[in-house]
């Protein structure tokens, strides 16, 4: 029982590393971007091609893996996502979806449609017990890892000249380009940020999940969850949303595998129904 | 005359903003009466209580004695209550001509008539045929609103509301942003409303709004100033002091 | 001018919005004779029959009434199982499984169509989503029922009127889709230019002044959620029945995401662009999965991306600017006389 809301905090934790991105450039840009999910996905590739086929050390791949997404996110950013900002979410959708395919096929091609893993050193592999209670290492690994960056977001949004900006951006962006506040490179910057610890979510849930080109498919409704149910104007929000959605998902695998998926499908509905912004926003 | 339509301490926040506070205030039938005041005052945020588009924090509106304060905007518009918008709300991928029938059709309560095609009910053309020709939209019914010069959509505005045979009819500032040489046609189209056809017009140009109204409210922040026959109000001092010192300069 | 002088220009503006236009008539014939001079590509012309259909369906809510939604399959598929089931477990005939794939998916519709009122665009979005996804994931998970991920088999159907055995070559399938095509486009047609139908256009241009003119925004929508739920059943139900097969697929993520393709190819909110679409989809497909077996979504993706930088709308005007073009030469309301009066 214990080790189940373990194994779901593991998982929520990784869904917010993996997702967090995505509700900053909906709240910051008003952007649907259901190709959130290919950036993780190549920094999943990443990992496991630096890891399983040029032996490179996991913990050395994990950079990578943040950084490979974060440039390609920099890059179509500036070609192409921000020709669309003022567009219709109708437009943001069918562009992103155009995009989602384009990686997944890219990813059949190169990588192949079978699920693919990263390699742990054997320090990161096994079991340990605390108090009593048996936990994976892996598992113990991520929780740490995404919590320290957890921390490092909050501390970066709450504590810096950057984090403020951005804040007021979110807030309201005709007040903030008025502040003089430079709001391309606001967006640039988060949007690869964001790209980038989508990729860094994916190196690390390799492992959890495995990697095949559909994953950007698979997990796209899990980020709109942890976005719609968290909300966008804060990271608080999204965070409680992903322990939530992750604990839900685990345990409901657990010990109702019958129902599937639905507990999270029909969490998802009905939030959006009872509070269309979200769970843990106040309303306007 | 009878009242047509009556607000009773009506009052709305917007958070910490009281943009409408106990309002009271009575449109008699057939008057012509004119609601202004400064920007910001609440007049739109009045009418768009009236009409069912924000509900009142506190309060009630009563038209013909029925309290309509939590019907829909549909529900007020189909018991006689309908309203221009002070910013164009039209339908700019339709032409007026299907704008206008679409809304004599709506009104005869055809509108859900899913086999039958627009036009194809006695009455509707002739009808569409009045209002286009009282409101000079005869020219441009083919075009699409989008493409109609602004001082024609302000008019189609009017008309589309007018289509829905209103007992009672909210003018928000008909001609708002119309150049002064196209203002005369959609003032003579307010004018010339018929009589039985219960007026509020908002509006911010003192001399039309004394030839046209009979009756005038003063509202400041959100409360009523003042109401009274144009006589009254023009020589209130509270209303010339503030409200029309600071239109000279507004 | 006079009311007397309009009354002619209004009755024939109104009359000649719902005119047959000769390009109508032209494309209905292309459509028919195809039947006859094509005779080896039955097969894909029965696939192309139904996706314009389920295209139809989709520009209904998105053309017509401007709902968006992203899991339109959740309809296609339901109407595809719902009609597979009949078949193999209740009663094989062809078009009694049509009318129950119908009936049920419209009731799914009907009740699904409560969540679409609420919210913006984007809830919008995600909840028909969810819901797509609710629906594939039970299929997935009613194994027994639904075969799960291998699929619905043992389908089989009797001969269409009792007559017409479904062949291998597509022949009677393409007849009966073509035909039911047909029959839902012209009862689309008469919707589209109803009061109703313009009700829609006016709620989806501005719903606030279409409420402000009386009209009951969210009855109406669920009314055309529900109508284009049931035109997705039959495009569903059709699917199935020429197949005679059912899988998972059909409620796919996939399968909602290319009929919005079809529908941008073609042009929304005019029922051709759903049918032109499907059948330049259809061929693209075909061309491209000859091309790249296994990676034609790759290119699909890239139309899409491309459409939408170019702008959907001078993209679908070059395929809606053809038809468009043809209707306004019948004068739509009054003609150049009236206009040199005012
Ligand atoms: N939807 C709204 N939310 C918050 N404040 C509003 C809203 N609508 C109007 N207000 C505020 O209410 C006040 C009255 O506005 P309005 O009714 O538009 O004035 P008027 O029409 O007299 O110029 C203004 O201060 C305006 O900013
Ligand atoms: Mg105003």
């Amino acid at each position: 029982m214990i080790t189940v809301l373990f194994d779901g905090i593991a998982y929520g934790m990784l869904l917010f590393v993996l997702a967090c991105g995505l509700s900053v450039t909906l709240g910051l840009m008003n952007f649907v971007n259901l190709a959130h999910g290919a950036f993780a996905m190549a920094g999943g590739y990443a990992a496991v091609v630096l890891s399983a086929h040029a032996g490179v050390p996991f913990l050395l791949a994990l950079p990578v893996a943040f950084l490979v997404p974060a440039v390609i996110g920099a890059v179509l950013e500036r070609t192409l996502y921000s020709q669309l900002y003022g567009r219709s979410h109708l437009d943001q959708v069918l562009f992103s979806i155009g995009l989602v395919f384009m990686a997944v096929s890219t990813a059949e091609y190169f990588m192949h449609s079978s699920k693919q893993f990263p390699v742990l050193p054997e320090y990161l592999k096994g079991r340990i017990e605390i108090f009593g209670i048996g936990m994976g290492v892996y598992r113990l690994f991520i929780i740490a890892l995404c919590g320290i960056l957890t921390l490092l977001l909050q501390g970066i949004l709450v504590g810096t000249r950057f984090g403020s900006r951005l804040r007021a951006a979110v807030d309201d962006r005709r007040v903030a380009s008025g502040l003089g506040i430079n709001v391309g490179v606001i967006f640039l910057s988060t949007f690869a940020v964001g790209s980038g610890l989508a990729g860094l979510g994916g190196a690390l849930a390799g492992e959890v999940v495995g990697l095949d080109p559909t994953f950007p498919l698979r997990y796209m409704i899990y980020f709109l969850i942890v976005v719609t149910v968290g909300g966008t104007t804060s990271i608080t929000g999204p965070l409680i949303a992903s322990l939530l959605l992750g604990i839900a998902d685990v345990g409901g695998k657990y010990y109702v595998p019958a129902l599937g998926g639905f507990i999270i499908y029909t969490f998802m509905i009905v939030v959006l129904l009872v509070r269309p912004q979200g769970l843990f926003t106040r309303g306007r | 005359m009878a009242t047509v339509l009556e607000t009773v301490g009506l009052e709305k926040r917007f958070g910490g903003l009281v943009a409408t506070s106990d309002f009271n205030f009575k449109l008699e039938g057939g008057e012509r009466h004119a609601l202004i005041g400064p920007n910001g005052a609440g007049k739109t945020t009045l009418i768009n209580q009236l009409t069912g588009v924000l509900p009142p924090t506190a309060g009630k509106v009563l038209l013909m004695g029925e309290d309509i304060t939590h019907l829909r905007p549909d529900q007020r518009v189909r018991r006689g209550l309908a309203r221009t918008f002070q910013i164009n709300q039209l339908f700019l991928q339709l032409t007026p001509l299907e704008t206008i029938a679409l809304a004599v059709t709506e009104r005869m309560g055809h509108g859900n008539s899913w086999w039958r095609p627009v036009g194809s009910r006695a009455g509707i053309t002739d009808e569409v045929a009045e209002i286009a020709g009282r409101f000079h939209l005869g020219d441009v019914l083919g075009e699409k609103t989008i493409s109609l010069p602004y001082g024609r959509q302000r008019l189609l505005e009017i008309a589309v509301a007018f289509a829905a045979r209103p007992r009672v009819l909210l003018l928000d500032e008909p001609a708002a942003g119309v150049p002064e040489s196209e203002r005369h046609d959609i003032l003579a189209a307010v004018a010339e409303l018929p009589r039985e056809v219960t007026v509020l017009l908002i509006e911010h140009d003192m001399d039309l709004v004394f030839s046209f109204a009979e009756r005038i409210t003063v509202m400041v922040n959100g409360a009523q100033l003042t109401a009274g026959t144009v006589d009254e109000v023009s020589h209130d001092p509270r209303v010339r002091a503030v409200y029309l010192g600071e239109a000279d300069h507004g | 001018m006079t009311k007397s002088e309009l009354n002619p220009a209004v009755a024939n503006g109104l009359k000649a919005r719902q005119r047959w236009h000769p390009a109508e008539v032209v494309f209905w014939l292309i459509a028919f004779s195809s039947y006859f001079l094509l005779p080896g590509k039955h097969l894909i012309l029965n696939e192309i029959a139904i996706l314009a259909l389920f295209a139809i369906s989709l520009d209904l809510i998105l053309g017509y009434a401007g709902i968006v939604s992203l899991g339109h399959a959740a309809f296609l598929g339901f109407g595809a199982y719902a009609a597979a089931l009949f078949a193999k477990h209740i009663n094989p005939d062809p078009l009694i499984g049509l009318a129950f794939g119908t009936i049920t998916t419209t009731l799914l519709g009907f009740i699904t169509s409560f969540l679409v009122l609420r919210g913006n665009d984007l809830t919008r979005l995600m909840i028909t989503l969810g819901v797509a996804l609710l629906l594939n994931e039970l299929a997935n998970q009613l194994g027994w029922l639904t075969g799960g991920a291998d699929g619905l088999q043992g389908v089989e159907m009797a001969p269409l009127l009792g007559m017409f055995r479904f062949d291998m070559f597509g022949r009677t399938a393409y007849a009966y889709s073509l035909i039911t095509l047909f029959v839902m486009f012209l009862i689309a047609r008469r919707i589209s230019y109803s009061s109703f139908g313009l009700s829609l256009n006016a709620i989806r241009d501005n719903s606030l002044r279409a409420s402000a003119i009386g009209i009951p925004v969210n009855r109406r929508l669920i009314a055309i959620y529900t109508i284009a739920a049931s035109f997705a059943g039959v495009a569903g139900s059709l699917m199935a029945q020429t197949s005679q097969y059912a899988s998972l697929d059909v409620l796919s993520f996939e399968k909602s995401a290319d009929v919005m393709l079809v529908l941008v190819i073609g042009g929304a909110g005019y029922l051709y662009g759903g049918m032109i679409g499907a059948v330049v989809f259809k061929i693209l497909q075909d061309w491209l999965s000859a091309l790249t077996p296994q990676y034609w979504h790759f290119w699909i993706g890239l139309i899409l991306v491309i459409i939408v930088l170019i702008g959907r709308e001078r993209m679908s005007q070059g395929v809606a600017g053809i038809v468009a073009s043809f209707k306004r030469k019948t004068p739509a309301a009054p003609g150049p006389a009236a206009k040199a009066e005012g």
